[in-house]
């Protein structure tokens, strides 16, 4: 079981991603952390942390910029900040805004663009916005060349996914190559094009009504001196997600279903030829087999310990407790066990499923441990658990 | 805020119920849980999954059901709803000559157009869930349901999805789907007979997002959560005495003695700290909360949703 740091080595990015509700904010904190602490400046992008991590790292003044978190913050749980941790929360609106700025020729395309209704819309809510602004944000600052590595947590998504198709669903539909042939004013195009696409577009428009069709065309006019600048960038944010130098970890729990997202997630990766680093499941259960002593195996555990406490029925509900405990290890177990058999990977990272709920320094501290100890270290903090 | 609108008596006599909440809550397992309940009492029940999911007929181990109704257990339909199908649906019902609708569907132009269109996919969807609910299905032979429950998108994604008709409404200010847009909307704010139920989990995170997400539904939507699922509460096996004696036992001891005596204070330490997140849900929330237990089960399959089935009220 390889250290996240052994993963990472000589790596500039790398992109958390997996199914929403498994630890993905977290995971990609503590990672970050763990790489500054060891002498690199590190930024982690995040999307909507669990407020309390959020107000500790002084996220919460933020806009979308990349901030320093104070050291000190981390001495107090043990973490010595060796080099620098930035921590900034992606404002996906915010983020489109700034790219149309960049790419527009004129300050009035960028005004038309920019109140464009239909445009207001996309850049909050069509679908794949979200996380390919957070690729042109990766890309953006891994341009600036500030970080010696980049910790993107990716956007909560139903499907991990989402997340790999977002260039393509959004340059497809800012080119609206099929659309705005059929905009133009003389309508001749339409009248090439044959009848089908004719009865197409005004069914749709009675459909959706006239004046979306013409915010449509407004967009798309508007939109028209960009397509080209948007494109090229896609394909240069494609690029940098596929570099050597680009890291995808998977990030699961232990359950069946987040287990076969992430193996789902794995073959995606691989037919995309981008680079997988290797799976990181929270909230495990630890088998507490390892722990028993030589010759222990037929050691009576209810009346043992109803003869340590006196009390049989404490013992009792203990024993119902343990083997609850256990029957979840043993899931646990065996779910990871196909994980790896499925990716072809010993390089699975184990969190253990603290006592306490995650959601400040402290529990940041302790994953952290998980996440960046070597395999004696890991046993003997399981040890120290179970 | 209270009394304004009154929680009716039995929330399993509404025609439609969404259920909601953050990721890898147990949204579905709740929303089939609902389903398997509502069943029993003799209703006929569908459990809509959107976006293509196919969560529910994981639930029953069946294979994927796809955009058809069909009975995993007495009483009890499955459906997931695809955008794409509900458009070509919705588009079959509005055109009654054939060579135009085969035309429209052959053409690219209109599929990029239903692609293009920002909430189109979760409008029809809705649509969908509407045509669900009707006594008068526009569906040939639609089967009638007393009770259709909808697995909602995660939160974020959640307002937005509910948020859709109101939104659209706004947009296309003429034309037929203004209108409908409307109708749409009227039935997600008709508290008579649709209801909101919130998933969340004894955690930091998921309480916050919870109270926040039934703020949201309020102001933005126009909805009134009527109960908040707390899933996934520890029992609390023991006492903090007992606890103290088992903490003191695991210090002196190794091995399996240990190991288990650790578990226990572990399980007391959880226990403890979810009754804090459930006393916080409740000063946050407004509407009830519900809680629901932590199944000590390996998987949450159908034998499951049947145990929270028993335990819902």
């Amino acid at each position: 079981m390889p250290a996240v740091d052994e993963i990472l080595a000589g790596k500039d990015i790398c992109i958390c991603a997996g199914s929403g509700g498994v630890g993905k904010t977290t995971t990609s904190a503590a990672i970050a952390v763990g790489m500054a602490a060891r002498g690199l400046r590190v930024c982690v992008l995040t999307i909507d942390p669990a407020k309390r991590l959020a107000d500790s790292l002084g996220l919460r003044e933020l806009g979308n910029e990349a901030r320093r978190v104070d050291p000190a913050l981390f001495e107090a749980h043990g973490i010595e900040i060796k080099g620098e941790l930035w921590a900034m929360m992606l404002d996906a609106k915010a983020t489109f805004d700034e790219l149309v700025a960049r790419q527009a020729p004129d300050e009035e395309s960028r005004d038309r663009v920019l109140g464009n209704r239909i445009y207001q819309q996309i850049s909050n809510a069509l679908a794949g916005s979200q996380e390919y602004m957070a690729m042109e944000k990766l890309f953006e600052l891994h341009t600036e060349g500030h970080f010696d590595l980049l910790v993107l947590d990716t956007p909560p998504s139903r499907n991990a996914l989402d997340f790999l198709d977002a260039p393509k669903r959004l340059t497809q539909f800012i080119e609206g190559r099929s659309l705005r042939v059929f905009m133009k004013p003389t309508g001749l195009a339409a009248r090439v094009a044959g009848r089908g696409a004719s009865v197409a577009l005004s069914v749709f428009k009675r459909i959706v009504g006239f004046d979306l069709l013409a915010d449509l065309a407004e967009f798309f006019n508007a939109f028209s001196g960009m397509v080209d600048g948007f494109q090229a960038r896609a394909k240069r944010v494609n690029n940098l997600l596929a570099d050597p130098h680009t890291c995808f970890l998977v990030v699961c729990g232990p359950q069946g279903e987040p287990i076969d997202e992430a193996v789902y997630f794995h073959r995606k990766l691989v037919e995309a030829k981008l680079p997988f680093g290797g799976v990181i499941v929270n909230k495990v259960h630890y088998p507490a087999e390892r722990l028993r002593g030589d010759g222990e195996d037929d050691v009576d555990l209810e009346a043992t310990l109803a003869a340590r406490l006196g009390d049989e029925d404490l013992a009792r509900r203990v024993c119902e407790n343990f083997a609850d405990y256990q029957a979840l290890a043993e899931r646990d177990a065996r779910n990871i066990e196909h994980l790896a058999a499925e990716l072809r990977t010993k390089g699975v990272i184990r969190v253990p499923y603290l006592d306490e709920d995650v959601h400040d320094l402290g529990g940041l501290a302790e994953i952290n441990r998980y996440l960046f100890a070597s395999s004696e270290e890991r046993i003997e903090i399981a040890a120290g658990r179970a | 805020m209270l009394g304004i609108t009154p929680i009716p008596p039995d929330f399993l006599d509404k025609r439609l119920i969404f259920v909601t909440g953050k990721g890898g809550v147990g949204k579905t397992t709740v929303a089939v849980a609902l389903g398997l309940r509502a069943a029993e009492q003799g209703k006929r029940v569908i459990v809509c999954e959107v976006s293509s999911q196919e969560n529910a007929s994981r639930i029953f181990d069946h294979t994927e059901v796809g955009f058809h109704e069909v009975e995993m257990a007495e009483n009890l339909w499955s459906i997931s709803i695809d955008p794409d199908e509900s458009m070509r649906e919705y588009v079959l019902l509005q055109l009654k000559v054939r060579a135009m609708r085969d035309m429209l569907f052959r053409s690219r132009i209109f599929s990029y157009l239903a692609a293009a269109t920002p909430g189109l996919k979760e409008l029809v969807t809705i649509g969908k869930i509407w045509e669900l609910a009707q006594l008068d299905r526009k569906v040939k032979r639609g089967r009638k349901y007393d009770l259709v429950i909808v697995d909602a998108p995660a939160t974020g994604h959640g307002i937005g999805f509910l948020q859709t008709p109101r939104t659209f409404a706004a947009i296309a200010r003429v034309g037929p789907i203004h209108s409908q847009a409307q109708a749409l909307d009227r039935l997600i704010t008709d508290h008579e007979h649709t209801g909101t139920a919130i998933v969340a989990l004894p955690e930091e995170m998921p309480v916050n997002e919870s109270a926040a997400l039934e703020r949201e539904l309020r102001a933005e939507v126009g909805v009134a959560v009527d109960r908040v699922y707390l899933n996934g509460l520890y029992p609390e096996r023991f006492s903090k005495e007992e606890a103290e004696r088992l903490a003191a036992l695991a210090g002196g001891e190794n091995g399996v003695i240990r190991a288990a005596a650790r578990a226990a204070t572990s399980e007391y330490g959880r226990a403890r700290s979810q009754r804090a997140q459930l006393a916080r849900l409740r000063r946050r929330v407004e509407a009830p909360v519900k809680t629901l237990p932590f199944l000590f089960e390996p998987e949450l399959g159908v034998a499951a949703a049947q145990q929270l089935a028993r335990r819902l009220h």
